[in-house]
């Protein structure tokens, strides 16, 4: 019964980013796309939430990654980043998809 | 249940009348209601706003559509999910919130709480129940 | 399996469309069926067939349009969202007194329901927003 919730806002601008790993149950999946991929860096005030969050799989749109220069070196350890196509097999793969805009 | 039947769940995360969102996710429930289908609301972070007793639009002349959510019973839409810490984290309590009602025909036409007080543990539950969730 | 896709801003005002696009586009390249997709609040904005993007940039209407045409997908846009933002169809022209329609090719305009039927005749609703 897996979720992937999708997040596209800065966690700096609205609480999209802290809402959803407050409420993305065990086994679950989050994408973080657009604006969202600066929760994917490290050493940043929201890293221990991002990492903290249980059982919850973290993936990034590269697209989104590299229109805004967050080059892979930048990225946390454990977030696995994806193209469109698997955007479309992640939503494919789990029940529903959540988006928390 | 027929299995033709989905769960329709409609997030609601936005505060009102600042933007358009929370009227604009009321109508597509309004005609939802008409699909027969399995409806739940969920307010949580800015979306409990939605329901506060007493707002009055007259000031700033926009349109004053909280008395909608009121007859939601009436369109057999009887769940709405609000998450206690997101109560708690703005200063709210249940008695802030409308006194929305529903008639069970099941039970002589009783009158219930279309309300139901969830922790977060409890919604996350409940999300996941879902088929098709909505955002707005 | 089916999609159905829900686009909740306008264009180049935020990167939800675009975004809702690439999706279509890759779920249609890897032999989904796009079952409808829905523009609704600022999203029926991307209907109007009076922009004017600058050359050198995309031209989100015109991509859906495209898009719409090379897969004959179902474009919806809301009518009560349509009619507070002023996308205008021949029908609404004509039902509401206006003097000029301005929808953009591939798109029709429809009541909710059809958001309704998408969710119930999809296997998966994305919903796109900001």
């Amino acid at each position: 019964m897996s979720t992937l919730h999708t997040v596209n806002k800065s966690p700096y601008e609205k609480n999209s980013v802290g809402s959803c790993l407050a409420h993305a149950n065990s086994g679950s999946s989050i994408l973080f796309y657009e604006d969202a991929v600066y929760a994917t860096i490290k050493g940043a005030s929201i890293e221990q939430l991002v990492t903290g969050t249980e059982g919850v799989k973290l993936y990034a749109l590269g697209a989104d990654l590299k229109a805004r220069g967050i080059t892979d070196d930048k990225l946390i350890d454990g977030i696995e980043i994806v193209d469109y196509a698997g955007f479309v097999d992640l939503a494919a793969e789990h029940e529903r998809v959540q988006a928390w805009v | 249940m027929s299995e033709d039947i989905k769960r329709f769940m409609y997030i609601n995360r936005r505060a009102p009348h600042g933007t358009i969102y929370a009227w604009e996710s009321l109508e597509v429930v309004l005609i939802g209601a008409a699909f027969d289908q399995d409806v739940s609301l969920a307010f949580f972070d800015d979306g409990v706003y939605q329901l506060l007793k007493s707002q009055d639009t007259s000031g700033i002349e926009t349109k004053n559509f909280s008395p909608t959510y009121s007859a939601l019973g009436d369109y057999d839409v009887t769940k709405l999910y609000v998450e206690q810490e997101s109560l708690e984290e703005r200063g709210l309590t249940l008695d802030d919130l409308m006194d929305l009602k529903w008639e069970d025909e099941d039970d002589d036409w009783a009158e219930k709480d279309s309300i139901r007080l969830v922790s977060r543990a409890e919604l996350k539950e409940v999300l996941e129940q879902q088929d098709i969730v909505f955002s707005f | 399996m089916k999609f159905s896709i829900q686009v909740n801003e306008g264009p180049y005002q935020h990167q939800a469309t675009d975004s809702a696009y690439q999706f279509t586009k890759a779920a249609l390249e890897n032999g989904h069926e796009i079952y409808r997709v829905f523009f609704y609040h600022d999203g029926v904005n991307n209907g109007t067939k009076l922009t004017t993007p600058p050359q050198d940039d995309r031209n989100v209407v015109n991509r859906w349009s495209e898009l719409a045409k090379e897969h004959d997908l179902d474009m919806v846009v809301c009518v009560a969202a349509a009619q507070r933002r002023g996308i205008v169809d021949e029908g609404e022209m004509q039902r509401n007194g206006k003097d000029a329609e301005n929808i953009a090719e591939g798109f029709r305009i429809s009541g909710l329901g059809q958001l309704i039927e998408a969710g119930v005749q999809s296997d998966r609703l994305v919903v796109f927003g900001d």
